[in-house]
């Protein structure tokens, strides 16, 4: 009984241990992730002061665990997946991996001063595949729509797409891996992938 | 009237250099546009840009806010009259609400105070309403200087441009000096963008325009598409 009115008690006060990641619930992984992440990037003083490198590495050691790269890749790749080797899969997946993170975090830095409003999650508790939607509120102008698509996994809810104002990332690169594959097959994408993730990393 | 039939000309002869590659059913022009597309990018890198930078660095970003403002509330009107021809009459309501507020108690619109008193800012245009009528995008169309567009929302422009109180402002000198001001803020707002969209492209042409067909989608449903499934 003493025992029980303790974690009562610590459970007021807010000392009880932080749920893991894995038992959180979707909208209140993508509220404290968005949350911590925005305030590590509008705290520091260096990338503040444009340092790419060290904004992407926020990113990947924040936000990158609870995305499902394989699934992006995937769903990118549209039918061409099934003709590549295991190898390319994963050269694909890597090299892809690399220019969403860029690009993700290029967009979050972007709106990194403005105020978020987390809408409330429209699903039932027995969904595994669920949609987060987040506005960034700025003054002046329509609030800018960050749609995450989740689904479950057995190592907590995980992201497959994200929509920008609308604008579907994964499906955004289906064309143009498409027209790629076509003209220069699957190596061919993977060398262009490179070549860009290349330039990007050489701007800083 | 003489430069739009100069880029014509131009897309046209560059039209020819495309090679035949696999059409993609919604860019049927795709060798026409792809022509407009780099007159527009050579005008943006040698004109608009600088003045967008330009304008960045000698104003304030406080300074920009108000004159972005300024536009925003003129536009709240036609943004209402889009609501209501959509049938969504609160949000008309709201639309006009705020601009009653902004241009009195905001000072002819430079302070957004209705954002403040909760009423949410909209998008909305001709385009839309004609989506929300039912009429399809129709092929993608890259306009001079004007950039993405489609057969459909090109005429939305055409009608929004005709109705925009802008037009109406007299003396001309000045009606001139505001479209300028205007378009200069307008590309300023979109730097960031636009820096995004060269980093996140391995073929802007394509990237930029399967963006654009999927924002006016999202825009005609007000952000609740029907959701396609991705195989």
């Amino acid at each position: 009984m003493r025992h029980t009115a303790w974690v009562v008690l610590l459970g007021l006060l807010g000392f009880v241990a932080p749920v893991p990641a894995q038992d959180l619930a979707p909208d209140a992984l993508v509220k404290n992730v968005t949350l911590e992440v925005v305030e590590l990037i509008s705290k520091d003083k260096e990338i503040k002061a444009g340092s790419r490198a060290k904004l992407v590495g926020v990113i990947e050691a924040k936000v990158q665990p609870h995305f499902n790269f394989n699934a992006m890749t995937a769903l990118a790749m549209g039918q061409n997946w099934a003709k590549a080797s295991p190898e390319q899969k994963k050269r694909l997946t890597e090299e892809f991996r690399t220019l969403l993170v860029r690009t993700y975090a290029s967009a979050l830095a972007a709106y990194s001063e403005q105020k978020f409003d987390f809408r409330p999650l429209r699903a039932k508790p027995t969904d595994t595949d669920v949609t987060v939607n987040v506005r960034v509120l700025q003054p002046g102008t329509q609030p800018v729509t960050l749609d995450y698509s989740m689904e479950k996994t057995a190592s907590g809810w995980k992201v497959y797409d994200v929509m920008i104002g609308g604008v579907s990332l994964v499906a955004n690169y289906r064309t143009e891996f498409g027209n790629t594959v076509r003209a220069s097959g699957i190596d061919g994408l993977v060398r262009d992938l490179q070549t860009k993730n290349r330039t990007l990393a050489e701007r800083k | 009237m003489k430069w739009l039939l100069a880029v014509v000309a131009l897309a046209m002869t560059s039209a020819c250099a495309t090679p035949g590659e696999e059409r993609d059913p919604r860019d049927p022009f795709e060798g026409f546009n792809r022509g407009v597309y780099r007159f527009n990018d050579t005008f943006d890198e040698y004109v608009a840009t600088p003045v967008a930078r330009a304008y960045v660095s000698v104003l304030h970003q406080e300074i920009r806010t108000r004159v972005g403002n300024f536009f925003a509330n003129v536009q709240d009107i036609f943004i209402g009259v889009n609501n209501f021809l959509q049938g969504k009459f609160e949000d008309g309501v709201n639309d006009w609400a705020r601009f009653a507020f902004n241009s009195t108690f905001g000072l002819l619109g430079i302070h957004d105070v209705a954002s403040d008193m909760g009423l949410e800012k909209h998008n909305e245009d001709f385009g839309q309403s004609f989506g929300r009528w039912g009429a399809g995008p129709g092929p993608y169309l890259i306009l001079p200087f004007l950039g993405s567009s489609t057969v459909r929302d090109g005429l939305g422009t055409a009608v929004d441009y005709y109705a925009a109180p802008l037009g109406e402002v007299r003396p001309i000198n000045l009606r001139n000096t505001l479209y300028g001001v205007y378009l200069v803020d307008t590309r300023a707002q979109l730097l960031d963008a636009s820096r995004l969209l060269e980093e996140a492209a391995l073929d802007r042409y394509v990237f930029q325009r399967d963006a654009y067909l999927q924002r006016r989608r999202s825009l005609i449903y007000d952000g609740r598409p029907p959701r396609e499934k991705l195989e």
